[in-house]
């Protein structure tokens, strides 16, 4: 079986894992509440979606 | 190679599968709307809505048929009795899909899918009729009806100046008649400002309006005192 030949340096460990970036989520304003949310997904603070109550709060 | 079914695979063999999914599409039967994953929920659809032709079919095939999905014969009766019947004039779409974002524990993404309403004929007919007010509206500039108030609340205060120019001048002619006819012009006047001004909140609009009421008041004062000096 094929195996690493050396331990991988901390310095390219390192440079591999800054590569990892937490992404804004990209909000938009509830019509109802005016409160940010998900696109496309019901408001969780007052529970509605396109005018319908989707959700008990 | 039959097409593969659309969406995520579920579980951890096709009979795995297949029994999530009955399960599924009998409680979203027994309570008409359940909470579950967006991939779960996805799958289900095509399955409930078959199973929902099923049961406007009505006969004992098709019921034999969805037997065979749904174990329970209590919902399969319920499903039979009530939700077939329920969607006689409306053709597909007996489910909504609604996602209500990542549960706590896994960050799943969650939604909810329920059994739509009735579609009633006059429902059918409103539908129809916004549609086509939605297509009237777009062309018409949206903006005009938003200056008119405005501008019928000013011109209504220069009406009813006007009107209580004239009640004052035929009250100093002694006219009782004339000044009569002219504080109901300004009156009426008043209120159209009035009405202009409720349906805005342009302070400009209400100014106009207040001052449309004081003139309608000043030429009823005048029609009044003309009347008085007449008899």
């Amino acid at each position: 079986m094929a195996v690493p030949k050396r331990k991988m340096s901390r310095s390219n460990t390192r440079s591999r894992r800054a590569q990892w970036k937490a992404v804004a989520a990209p909000l938009a304003t509830c019509p109802r509440c005016r409160e940010l949310k998900l696109p496309h997904v019901a408001c969780p603070t007052c529970g509605t979606y396109n005018g319908r109550d989707v959700l008990d709060v | 190679m039959p097409t593969p079914t659309k969406g995520a695979r579920l579980g951890g063999g096709p009979a795995h599968e297949r029994l999530m999914l009955a399960n599924l599409a009998t409680a979203l039967f027994e309570h008409g709307r359940i909470t579950t994953t967006e991939a779960k929920a996805k799958r289900l659809r095509p399955l409930a809505e078959r199973l929902i032709t099923f049961a406007k079919r009505g006969d004992l095939h098709a019921r034999r048929r969805v037997m065979t999905v749904v174990r329970d014969k209590s919902v399969v009766h319920e499903l039979f009795a009530e939700i077939g019947p329920r969607y006689e004039n409306r053709p597909g779409g007996y489910t909504r899909i609604t996602k209500v974002g990542p549960r706590k524990g896994d960050n799943a993404p969650m939604a909810v899918i329920e059994l739509v309403e009735a579609l009633t004929a006059k429902a059918e007919t409103v539908r129809e009729g916004e549609a086509a007010t939605r297509r009237s509206a777009k062309k018409a500039p949206a903006k005009k009806a938003a200056a008119s108030p405005a501008e019928t609340a000013v011109a209504a205060a220069e009406t009813a100046a006007a009107a209580a120019e004239e009640a004052a001048d035929d009250a100093a002619e002694g006219d009782v008649e004339g000044a009569e006819q002219a504080a109901a012009e300004a009156r009426a006047a008043a209120d159209a400002a009035g009405a202009a001004a409720e349906v805005t909140d342009d302070p400009k609009v209400e100014e106009a309006a207040g001052e449309a009421e004081a003139f309608a008041d000043m030429a009823e004062d005048a029609s009044d005192e003309a009347k008085k000096s007449a008899e």
